[in-house]
């Protein structure tokens, strides 16, 4: 009998050499006359061990990484087809402390399965919420998603089950479900990790969208800067239309559903909902009054449910297991799981999906073992770009919708990036100035003009030029930003400027030595 | 009263009649492939850049002739989206990641080596034509910067030595 070797094929796992490691495994059989059979499966987001290959063995994954292409031939030597022990033995897989504390409802799959198999998605558990949903009308399946307590993880965190309501409840010959993967934040890549390693379950996820409001038509908006998505996201819409799982009659249904993939270009701004459907009409991305809500008038004037990735991925458990199951877990008003996002200067960054509640130190202490560079953290940002700085005074905080708000920050779409101490607080608040400038679609004057005046404030600032009236001159910009806004690009980008000037505002006073000499 | 002069009528020269061929038959085709989707621009702008690697300004006449759109509105949304390329690029596009996560572990000083070592600041392309340095915010390799995306290839943890290597291959 073969043994079966994983290697994945996720983009950062590639970046680390993944495919090097897999033309090597296969090599190196062949010259050892051993029958193996490579999978190429997602990332299970440990990304500190990857390449992580794993071994099945008689009852458990056996875990080898990081795996370079150079240890391949010693793996063989050590017997690791038969689990034997080497020096990058991580023993079996479930049991790795990083990955055994998680909580994995959305991301279950990842990493664990084919992502390119049908068979292997339905043999765990996948297609079950899309049978459940076939059994019920559409009122039933969004109130299901309603009483799970689900809210988008996209970064607004407003409740799913309301928005599909509006869509259900206004009429129209034409609908629409659009799933938003333009995945911007800077920290972020659950969503690509997500279709990359399991793209059938948000598949799964907008048909039965689909269902619940009457769409028969959906749009997957991919930032173009993933191309490994692409070709997952492509080979997965194949295989479930040939499966009959989307087209003219969904299982088997008499109901219609289908969907395809559609590239960004390169604008941040394409991530907000309604530049994205301008985007998606084949226009400049810019963003548009609301009202009229895209729930009501929103693709091509039509209805539509825009969500995020891990939204959509999240409904097939939901309908699967029952809403109770999952809005068991959590805190407050933010029920349920949040994968978050471990990056930037951490010594274990990577995906960790959690129960809602979950300090933030826990996630940066336990999961993420401190900074990269082994020198103290100084600052966090979680959000994204528009998300605040926080010092280690504030770790604490729960993982939870309003706790981040009350202390001033944003949870967004889960990212955490970590800072050492050599960090210049006031070049961040510059940069997300220039971003802001960069990325502005430029319907609103204090977005376009002000991020590049916020720049020259800030530089002034630094090169300790009049620096009280620099100030105040800084924090009326913000609160003309804050107040002049359309969007939460203009609007919030005062939050990282702001948060880095009350919490690190040594950071922005020039050394009186460097004023007094003029330098 | 003088007799009239007789007058030139111009005729209307078809767009795209003086585009070089490979430039016009990418259009074609793009327009061919994506042109009855709903809301077709980008994707038949994303076809053309695969097809040439940029997208020549001398090709909008035609991309709105065949799409039944105006020049601006074609010019319009080629010039908002960082992507698209309006000048031809080297034979590798390098792309450096500086958003927050990457900085957080040296993409700033990675940026200084990169120009210095390629002689070119952002947008420029290398003297021997080889490589285009352009930024990129974010490519979802954040646990793992700095990143890097030579082409289609996405690279890890790239130090200034790593660079050169990647440059020198
Ligand atoms: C500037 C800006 C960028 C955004 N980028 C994204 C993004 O990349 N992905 C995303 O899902 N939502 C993004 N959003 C939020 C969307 O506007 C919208 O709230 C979301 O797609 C709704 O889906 P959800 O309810 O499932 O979160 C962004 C918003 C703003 C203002
Ligand atoms: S705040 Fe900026 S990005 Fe948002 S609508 Fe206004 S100009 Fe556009
Ligand atoms: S910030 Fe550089 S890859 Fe995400």
């Amino acid at each position: 009998m073969s043994t079966t070797v994983y290697v994945p094929r996720d983009a950062t796992a590639l970046a680390l050499g993944a495919e090097a490691v897999a033309t090597a495994i296969a090599a190196e059989a062949a010259r050892r006359s051993l029958e193996l059979r490579v999978v190429r499966n997602g990332s299970r987001g440990a990304f500190w061990l990857e390449p992580l290959v794993e071994v099945q063995t008689g009852n458990a994954r056996v875990a080898y990484g990081p795996v370079r292409a150079g240890d391949v031939a010693s793996l063989f030597d050590s017997g690791f087809l038969e689990g034997g022990k080497h020096r990058l033995g991580q023993g079996a897989v479930e049991a790795i402390p990083y990955l055994h504390k998680q909580l994995r409802l959305t991301m279950g799959r990842c990493g664990v399965i084919d992502p390119q198999s049908l068979a292997d998605y339905q043999a765990h558990g996948g297609y079950a919420g899309l049978q459940a949903a076939l059994a019920m009308d559409g009122a039933g399946i969004v109130k299901a998603v309603t009483d799970s307590g689900l809210r988008g993880r996209g970064g607004a965190a407003f409740p799913t089950g309301i928005k599909w309501r509006t869509v259900l409840e206004t009429a129209a010959p034409q609908k629409y479900i659009v799933c938003n993967a333009d995945e911007g934040d800077s920290g972020t890549f659950s969503d690509r990790l997500l279709m990359e390693g399991d793209p059938l379950c948000l598949i799964e996820g907008m048909t039965i969208a689909g269902l619940a409001v009457g769409a028969t038509r959906g749009y997957i908006y991919l930032r173009c800067e993933y191309p490994h998505a692409h070709a997952a996201l492509n080979a997965a819409l194949a295989a479930a239309r040939a499966a009959g799982f989307l087209g003219q009659s969904v299982a088997g249904s008499g109901r219609a559903f289908d969907l395809e993939v559609r590239l960004g270009a390169g604008a941040y701004i394409c991530g907000e909902e309604t530049s994205l459907l301008e985007s998606l009409e084949g226009k400049r991305g810019q963003v548009r009054f609301k009202p009229p809500l895209p729930a009501i008038r929103g693709l091509f004037d039509s209805p539509t449910v825009v969500n995020n990735v891990i939204t959509f991925a999240s409904v097939p458990i939901v309908l699967a297991r029952g809403a109770a199951c999952y809005r068991d877990f959590g805190t407050g008003r933010s029920r349920g799981t949040l994968p978050v996002q471990l990056a930037g200067n951490i010594r274990r960054g990577g995906l960790v999906e959690c129960a809602f509640g979950v300090p933030l130190r826990t996630l940066l202490e336990e999961f993420g073992g401190g900074s990269r560079t082994g020198r103290p953290v100084r600052a966090v940002q979680v959000g994204g770009p528009l998300g605040s700085y926080w010092p280690a005074s504030k770790f604490d905080t729960p993982l939870d919708y309003e706790a981040f708000a009350q202390q001033g920050g944003m949870l967004g779409h889960g990212g955490i990036v970590v800072f050492d101490d050599t960090v210049d607080m006031a070049a961040q608040a510059r940069y997300a100035f220039e971003f802001c400038a960069l990325e502005s679609c430029g319907k609103c004057t204090p977005c376009r003009i002000g991020s590049t005046r916020g720049v020259e404030v800030i530089d002034r600032l630094r090169a300790g030029d009049r620096p009280a009236q620099q100030e105040a001159l800084l924090r009326d910009l913000c609160n003309t930003l804050t107040h002049g806004s359309l969007c939460a690009l203009g609007g919030l980008t005062p939050l990282p400027v702001l948060s880095a000037l009350e919490h690190f505002p040594e950071d922005f006073v020039k050394p009186k030595a460097a004023v007094a000499a003029g330098s | 009263m003088s007799a009239r002069r007789p007058v030139t009528v111009p005729l209307r020269v078809e767009p795209g009649s003086d585009l070089p061929p490979p430039e016009r038959s990418a259009v074609l085709e793009a327009v061919q492939a994506c042109g009855n989707l709903p809301g077709p621009l980008l994707p038949v702008l994303h076809a053309i850049q695969d097809r040439l690697g940029w997208v020549p300004p001398r090709a909008v006449p035609l991309i709105a002739f065949e799409l039944n759109l105006s020049r601006a509105e074609v010019h319009g949304v080629l010039s908002f989206y960082h992507y698209f390329r309006e000048s031809k690029p080297g034979r590798h596009v390098v792309y450096l990641c500086r958003a927050e996560a990457c900085q957080a572990v040296g993409a700033g000083a990675l940026e200084a080596h990169a120009k210095r070592r390629l002689g070119v600041d952002f947008h420029g392309t290398t003297a021997d034509g080889r490589y285009t340095l352009e930024p990129v915010y974010c490519l979802g390799n954040c646990a793992c910067g700095p990143s890097v995306l030579i082409d289609k290839e996405l690279h890890a943890g790239v130090t200034p030595a790593r660079f050169d290597e990647l440059v020198a291959e």
